[in-house]
């Protein structure tokens, strides 16, 4: 027989049984289509992650004092708690080859107060670079300048939800605000940007880091951020920080660096196992569809037993009967494939516009994914069913009328 | 026109049994028959003696628990399945009673199933099928569904369907029993000019008078063929 020809005989007992075929078709079409649904979340959240994670930038390394022990290492004897990380250990960070700049962050929270009104902010002491490697830009006035000039100087630079709730509508430039009772000249407005690695710029205060130092009477770095001249310089880089806080830290490295890509792909890695093991309970739909597609060709094998016995009598050989079933059950479940792609597709292209922040998407694997299961399944349990079909006794069956 | 007698069909002391609850049930007793290229062959008796089985023996479609077939000199029960289906498919063609057509087919489709098993292209056989539903006065119902049809057209149908692989052996179990009496006769005459034309034919009935037809006439009773009579007896 043609294979041609055993489609075509295959696809018209298909379309001969419309109810039959169009439920089963429903059952993997939802199967399908709740695979790529499931794993479109999975992968959506990963995206947002993601995304998060690039606003801090390829060439943007973090560095923490103290080291973090992932690998559980013995606790110290003598315990010399971590050295702070200081003002001047970010100024000697500089002198490294790879590195374009440094903004070391003193952090505390004080309270803003302008004209009777005051709120709690979260006030990052920094540098100058605390703009350019953080990508924040002011919407009025400007960002501190000038190394030389800025530091020290009683100015700040506001978020936009602070410059509301204590300004409301008037310009905010110029005036004179209170942090924690000392005055400070708000000398710009940053830009409404939204988060950025979990933290809402918009409702934060950023003054110069010396001004920081006497405002906490604290010399401790919250953290010190750097950029690098050039990406894939990040192991060079990572090897000469430890290299010269050991020197400066009596040999101790007591600092832990972060970067994005490490962040990121740990991250990454997490995050595509929730979305392979959500995508295999998915699955599960199309095994519930398989074992319908057996139930029902069972049925239909016992129906269409005269027709077996005919086709046996016309020379159709056992395995050639077995195939025109197989190819129904495949031809079968390729349409519930394609409708459920169609569904799958269509639904997150719609969900992406109702709600454009979260990026939902179909991961390429998932949908292969689903494809290859679907049409693995459906062979699976059609071939017993054929198989008893391919079994049948023609003389038998050509008898039962 | 003489014709050479050549065996085409050899079975020797052919047994079958069907297990029917715990009892087996002997329906062909040590069958021996020879049934020559170009026959014409009536099979009689009543119901439940065999006839249907020895047909379907003949047509590989049953395999004998013992005893010898040879179709053509060759032994058609040492070979498997597969080969058997082949020699089927390339050899015999079946008529039942029923017509045993596919419904959801067209007359077209369903006589052109032999030659779409045999994995013919599908423009020799629309050229074949539609030769001999000319032959059989069905080209104009080549487009029909079986539903659309009556029941000498359903039975040419199925006699197109078991012609279009010109086979050399055409069985035909009671192949009028669902037919009216004209068209009954209409299909055994079309079957007799198939003979005629060299093909062995072997039919079963239980009217008498289509069986006499037959240049060869056998009666089974109880599994056992019980009387062989040979047309140079009778005169037709
Ligand atoms: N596959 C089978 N399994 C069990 N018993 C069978 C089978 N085929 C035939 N028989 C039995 O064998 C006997 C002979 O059957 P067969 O069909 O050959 O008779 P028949 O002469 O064709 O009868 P009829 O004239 O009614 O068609 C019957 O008793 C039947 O019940
Ligand atoms: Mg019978």
């Amino acid at each position: 027989m043609l294979l041609q020809d055993n489609w075509r005989y295959s696809w018209q007992a298909l379309i001969r049984h419309k109810l039959r075929t169009g439920l089963l078709l429903i059952a993997v079409a939802i199967g399908v289509t709740s695979v790529l649904l499931l794993t479109s979340l999975g992968e959506g959240a990963r995206l947002f992650i993601e995304k998060e994670f690039s606003a801090m930038g390829h060439e943007v390394m973090i560095v923490l004092p103290g080291k973090k022990e992932t690998t559980g290492g013995a606790v110290p004897i003598y315990g010399n708690s971590p050295r702070d990380l200081t003002i001047d250990d970010a100024i000697a960070m500089e002198k490294i080859s790879t590195v374009k700049a440094v903004a070391p962050i003193i952090a505390g929270t004080s309270l803003l107060s302008y004209q009777g009104k005051s709120r709690e902010v979260i006030t990052l002491g920094s540098s100058a670079d605390i703009f350019s490697i953080r990508k924040l830009t002011v919407s009025h006035g400007r960002q501190f300048t000038n190394k030389s000039k800025d530091p020290g100087q009683a100015v700040c630079v506001i978020g936009s939800t602070i410059k509301q709730q204590l300004f409301g509508n008037i310009n905010a430039v110029g005036k004179w605000l209170r942090f924690s009772g000392q005055r400070f000249r708000v000398i710009g407005v940053l830009q409404e940007r939204g988060e950025s690695m979990g933290l809402d710029m918009r409702q934060m205060a950023i003054i110069p880091i010396q001004s920081a130092e006497t405002l906490f009477d604290s010399p401790a770095l919250f953290r010190v951020l750097l950029e690098l001249k050039q990406s894939g310089s990040e192991k060079y880089t990572e090897e000469k920080l430890i290299e010269l806080i050991k020197k400066r830290h009596d040999g101790e490295d007591d600092i832990t660096i972060l970067t994005q890509n490490s962040l990121m792909s740990s991250f990454n890695n997490i995050l595509n196992l929730v979305t392979a093991s959500i995508g295999a309970i998915a699955a599960i739909s199309l095994v519930v569809a398989g074992f319908l597609i057996m139930n029902v060709s069972y049925v239909s094998v016992a129906r269409r037993k005269q027709e077996i016995g005919l086709l046996k009598a016309l020379g159709a050989t056992s395995n050639e009967v077995r195939l025109l079933f197989l190819i129904e059950s495949l031809l079968l479940v390729s349409f519930g494939v394609i409708v459920g792609l169609i569904l799958g597709y269509g639904l997150t292209n719609i969900a992406a516009f109702m709600w454009p922040t979260f990026p939902l998407a179909i991961p390429w694997w998932a949908t292969l994914a689903s494809i290859s299961i679907a049409l693995f399944i459906g062979l699976l349990f059609s071939w017993l069913p054929a198989s008893h079909a391919a079994k049948h006794d023609p003389v038998l069956a050509l008898r039962g009328n | 026109m003489k014709k050479a007698k050549v065996a085409l069909i050899e079975l020797q002391n052919i047994n079958k049994s069907y297990v029917i609850g715990e009892q087996p049930l002997q329906v062909l007793k040590q069958v021996n028959l020879t049934i020559n290229k170009g026959d014409y062959l009536s099979i009689m008796g009543p119901s439940g003696s065999g006839k249907s089985t020895l047909l379907n023996m003949i047509g590989m479609l049953d395999r004998p628990d013992n005893g010898e077939y040879k179709l053509a000199n060759k032994s058609t029960v040492t070979i498997n399945e597969e080969a058997r289906a082949l020699l089927r498919r390339d050899h015999v063609g079946f008529i039942f009673q029923n017509f045993h057509l596919i419904p959801r087919l067209t007359a077209q489709e369903n006589a052109e199933l032999p030659l779409m098993l045999a994995g013919i292209s599908a423009k020799i056989r629309r050229a074949r099928v539609n030769n001999v539903f000319a032959r059989l006065g069905i080209l104009d119902r080549a487009a029909h569904l079986p539903k659309q049809l009556s029941g000498g057209q359903l039975q040419r149908v199925a006699i197109a369907r078991a012609m279009v692989m010109e086979p050399d052996i055409l069985l035909a179990d009671e192949p009028t029993g669902n037919l009216d009496q004209r068209s009954g006769l209409e299909v055994i005459e079309l079957l007799e000019e198939l003979n005629q034309q060299g093909i062995t034919l072997i039919m079963v009935t239980h009217d008498q008078q289509l069986g006499n037809r037959a240049n060869r006439q056998l009666t089974m009773v109880d599994g056992k063929i019980t009387q062989d009579i040979s047309a140079n007896v009778i005169a037709r």
